[in-house]
């Protein structure tokens, strides 16, 4: 089985959101709320100064906290290795929330915990996430970080990267190319 | 560190958003109705900017739920930027206008009453008709914005209106049209034939690529940061583009032209221009030369506050890379005043690299061109044109000029002007100095103001016209320049959600009302578009099923056999202007350095946002969600002597004592000790645009003074001195 994972090339990505914005349309997701969000670090004195703006959402953990602390199975691990939240079964407790080191969960005003799907329902039909179709600067990349002949395994192969938090054990499925 | 998170980011959409925000604006925008609805995909162009990208539009259920960049395009290349992707949110817009609006009270005071098309026209039709009967149709005059204006502007002028001017110009554009079209004989046109794909090295000054979502320059830009190219931005801010940059000179605000005349003066002195291409395209070279000898590195280092050897290393970097090395042209650069001399040494040293009609540097651009339809001829008219009253005033403008005619209006010279249109343009945030705007309102005896939003302007009008969104209409035909023309379609998608009209309907009531129904003579414009496509060879049908039909492929390069031609008097590339000598202007650009602000006080310069199209989408609830509001960036070093503190509400109070609308300071590294700057299309005071209402400032309230550029009337709108005002 494939191993999705998604590689951003952080010295592309100019933080436009257009990611957040198609997202928000492709998802639904409720006006004021986000799947996915920009961060950007800015490091030194003027003028001497270095950017890293980063698109950041679920990184799919393969050690997801959110899944292990779940009380009713809401969080899960789907079929394809993806973290997702079944609606009808989240109580909103909000221990996920707690969980996530990376801030990736909201509550939906409907009540249940809503997160990035890395849009599971284009994945299967050999679509990339929404995000990574519409990037203007062709900052991010989608596939099988199994196969060695994938974009995303070819650019972790050749380029230097790094991952959010890697001391907390999650072992994210988003990289970031530097 | 300076770290913006999602936590924070989330505080900020919730503080201001989640506050005021109506119940709706917590569902999704096009709610899902169960499962999965029928979906439909329909190509259309995108009016969000005036890139216009193609994109495919889906709707669902029949509820418009994405916009996506139709791959076909290639302005796109099936990708939008964040404004294109959140157009559904322009058509779910809340604060949209929704019917035809008739003042009652005075003028500005926002007194309505809700009025039927018809109403509103004959309104419109009695007023005009007395302007004509009274002063002439030559009083009657036009401010448009966007393809949209085709029809009304053609109405017009079939009436006998001869005065229409936009923004574009005078206010964006204009000075390097004139700057280059002076020196090249070519105003290059939009979108810029940069060949930013191709180049081995990128020079942008005062553009912030990233920020400003020229899509495919934008595109273009990151395959240059991906193919390590070095790229040289010179900007008082770290812009995105800067953090892309091998170098970043972060320049004295208004002394670009300085660092422009010192990298000719590298250049000349050290024989690294293009000598093959002087010798055959130049005129008057030596002379030139000879000029450019004083404008030292370290002359220019006094002046800019880059350091001499910077300027020679740059200089270098861009030079040695000929003639695949691009300065960009730049898109709005109304910075000081004395823009087109600035735009004018930016063609000079793309001229020294070579670059033109070369891979990597300005490439020869091509479009379709499209059969006309038989339409009747304009009236003549024995008026001088009223935006520019004697030539000699602004002697090289290509384009009419906004400042002008609002200056005719309140003058009433050469002649009056009675009656303005106002369409998709909002003259409040886009022209200087707002109290001469309101006094050349005041001269008016019509105000009509044709638009989606309820903009400033619409404020002080007297009818309001509710347009439909690009989303929901048909209008012109979009004939694109690139490297390889097309023809896109604009086509509706959904229906509008009020009693909102598109314009060429528009244009047609008002033809009629006007007793010129000659000047539309078709039932519908669907008639008219296939007529144009037919009698083009274009597959009308083909268009309305894919939105785009390509242009046939033509060199784009000089050693593809694509022609290189001057448009000058001359034919040649006018390194030593003579047009200028003898209208008694700088052959050669000539560097006055800016004034200095007063103790405490420091330029204020502005720029854009990637999710904003100027200060139309602040209340589209996709957008906004994701910048609210704009804030006053200040150095770090500059906040603490000052006492000012991130987050903090301060007031902003120019040298005229004005007093802007209240505002969030960003202390942050990213900009000079003695710059602020603001993201302009802030702070409205227009009460129907209740999601927009007072979030952030306004630039164009603090810009009260300008200069004009004598070459072209371009108007300055970087001159204008802020101080810190503190919040109790």
């Amino acid at each position: 089985m494939a191993r999705y994972g998604m590689v951003i090339d952080t010295t592309k990505c100019v933080g436009c959101m257009d990611c957040v914005v198609a997202c928000q349309t492709e998802n639904d997701v409720p006006v004021g709320y986000a799947r996915d969000w920009i961060t950007t670090t800015v490091r030194g004195e003027f003028p001497k100064l270095t950017m890293e703006i980063r698109t950041e959402r679920c990184n799919h953990c393969e050690n997801p906290p959110c899944v292990a602390c779940c009380p009713t199975g809401a969080s899960h691990v789907n079929d394809l290795g993806l973290v997702k939240v079944k609606a009808n079964r989240c109580i909103g407790c909000k221990a996920c929330i707690s969980a996530c080191p990376y801030g990736a969960r909201y509550v939906h005003p409907k009540g249940y915990v809503d997160k990035c799907t890395f849009c599971d329902h284009r994945v299967r039909d050999g679509r990339s996430p929404a995000c990574v179709s519409v990037c203007p600067t062709h900052c991010m990349h989608f596939g099988d970080l199994d196969d060695p002949n994938s974009t995303v395994a070819t650019l972790l192969r050749t380029r230097k990267w790094h991952v959010l938090l890697p001391e907390a054990g999650t072992r994210p499925r988003v990289f970031y190319l530097t | 560190m300076e770290h913006l998170s999602r936590r924070k980011f989330l505080q900020i959409s919730a503080a201001t958003f989640g506050a005021g925000a109506v119940a709706t604006q917590v569902a999704p925008l096009s709610s899902a109705a169960g499962a999965a609805g029928e979906v439909k995909a329909i190509p259309t162009f995108c009016e969000m900017c005036f890139w216009r990208c193609g994109g495919l539009a889906y709707v669902r259920d029949g509820r418009l739920w994405k916009f996506e960049g139709n791959p076909l395009d290639p302005q796109s290349r099936g990708r939008l930027c964040p404004r294109g992707t959140g157009a559904v949110g322009s058509h779910y817009d809340p604060d949209r206008l929704r019917q035809p609006l008739l003042r009652k009270g005075g003028r500005g005071k926002e007194q309505w009453a809700a009025v039927s098309w018809d109403e509103a026209f004959s309104f419109i039709a009695e007023k005009m008709k007395a302007v004509k009967s009274a002063h002439g149709a030559e009083s009657i005059a036009m401010f448009n914005h966007g393809v949209g204006a085709r029809f009304l502007l053609h109405v017009l002028r079939s009436y006998g209106a001869i005065n229409y001017a936009g923004p574009s110009f005078a206010q964006c554009r204009g000075p390097r049209d004139v700057g280059f079209t002076l020196t090249m004989g070519t105003d290059l046109g939009s979108p810029e034939p940069t060949d930013i794909e191709n180049t081995d090295c990128l020079v942008l000054i005062g553009s912030h690529l990233g920020e400003n979502m020229h899509n495919l320059q934008v595109q273009e830009f990151a395959n240059a940061v991906e193919r390590r190219i070095p790229i040289i931005v010179v900007d008082p801010r770290y812009s995105v583009a800067a953090s892309k940059a091998k170098h970043w000179l972060p320049i004295r605000p208004g002394t670009d032209l300085a660092l422009l005349l010192a990298w000719m003066n590298v250049l000349v002195s050290e024989g690294l221009y293009d000598r093959e291409f002087v010798a055959k395209y130049g005129l008057v070279f030596d002379k030139f030369a000879a000029e450019i000898r004083q404008y030292t590195p370290d002359w220019a280092a006094e002046q800019t506050g880059i350091d001499a050897p910077t300027i020679r290393a740059t200089a270098r970097e861009f030079a040695i890379r000929r003639p695949a090395s691009l300065i960009h042209p730049g898109r709005r650069v109304n910075w000081n005043g004395d823009d087109a001399q600035r735009s004018r040494a930016i063609a000079l040293l793309n001229a020294l690299l070579g670059n033109w009609g070369r891979r990597g540097g300005i490439y020869i651009n091509h479009h379709v061109e499209l059969a006309a339809f038989p339409l009747p001829k304009y009236p003549k008219s024995d008026k001088p044109k009223a935006d520019n009253p004697s030539l000699e005033r602004y002697p090289f403008a290509t384009e009419s000029v906004t400042t002008g005619l609002r200056e005719t209006t309140i003058t009433g010279k050469p002649y009056p002007i009675k009656a303005w249109w106002v369409y998709s343009t909002d003259l409040i945030h886009a022209l200087p100095n707002e109290a001469e705007t309101l006094k050349a309102i005041d001269q008016l005896d019509l105000l009509v103001v044709v638009d989606t939003m309820p903009s400033e302007i619409a404020g002080y009008a007297d009818v309001v016209l509710p347009e439909d969104m690009f989303l929901e209409r048909y209008d012109e035909l979009l004939a694109g320049w690139g490297r390889q023309g097309w023809v896109a379609l604009r086509q509706p998608v959904v229906s509008a959600p009020a009693d909102q009209k598109p314009a060429w309907w528009m244009a047609k009531q008002l033809a009629e009302k006007l007793g010129i129904p000659e000047a539309m003579p078709f039932k519908h414009i669907e008639e008219y578009l296939a007529y144009r496509c037919e009698k083009s060879n274009i597959d009308f049908a083909k268009l309305k099923a894919e939105g785009i039909v390509m242009g046939p492929k033509e060199p784009i390069y000089a050693e593809d056999g694509a022609a290189i031609e001057f448009g000058t008097p001359s034919g040649k590339v006018e390194f030593w202007s003579d047009q200028l000598k003898q209208a008694g202007f700088d052959p050669v650009p000539n560097f006055t350095p800016p004034e200095k602000p007063a103790e405490g006080y420091f330029p204020l310069i502005t720029g854009r946002a990637p999710v904003h199209t100027f200060s139309r989408t602040q209340s589209n609830p996709l957008l906004a969600s994701l910048m609210p509001e704009n804030s006053v960036w200040v150095n770090g070093g500059t906040a603490a002597r000052l006492g000012l503190k991130n987050g903090q509400v301060v007031k902003l109070k120019n040298q005229d004592g004005v007093v802007g609308q209240p505002v969030k300071v960003k202390v942050t590294q990213r900009i000079r000790p003695d710059t602020v700057y603001m993201v302009y299309g802030f702070g409205h005071t227009n009460k129907m645009r209740k999601h927009a209402f007072m979030k952030g400032a306004s630039v164009a309230q603090l810009t009260t003074r300008y200069k004009t550029d004598p070459l072209m009337g371009g108007t300055s709108l970087h001159s204008n001195f802020v101080t810190f005002v503190k919040e109790g």
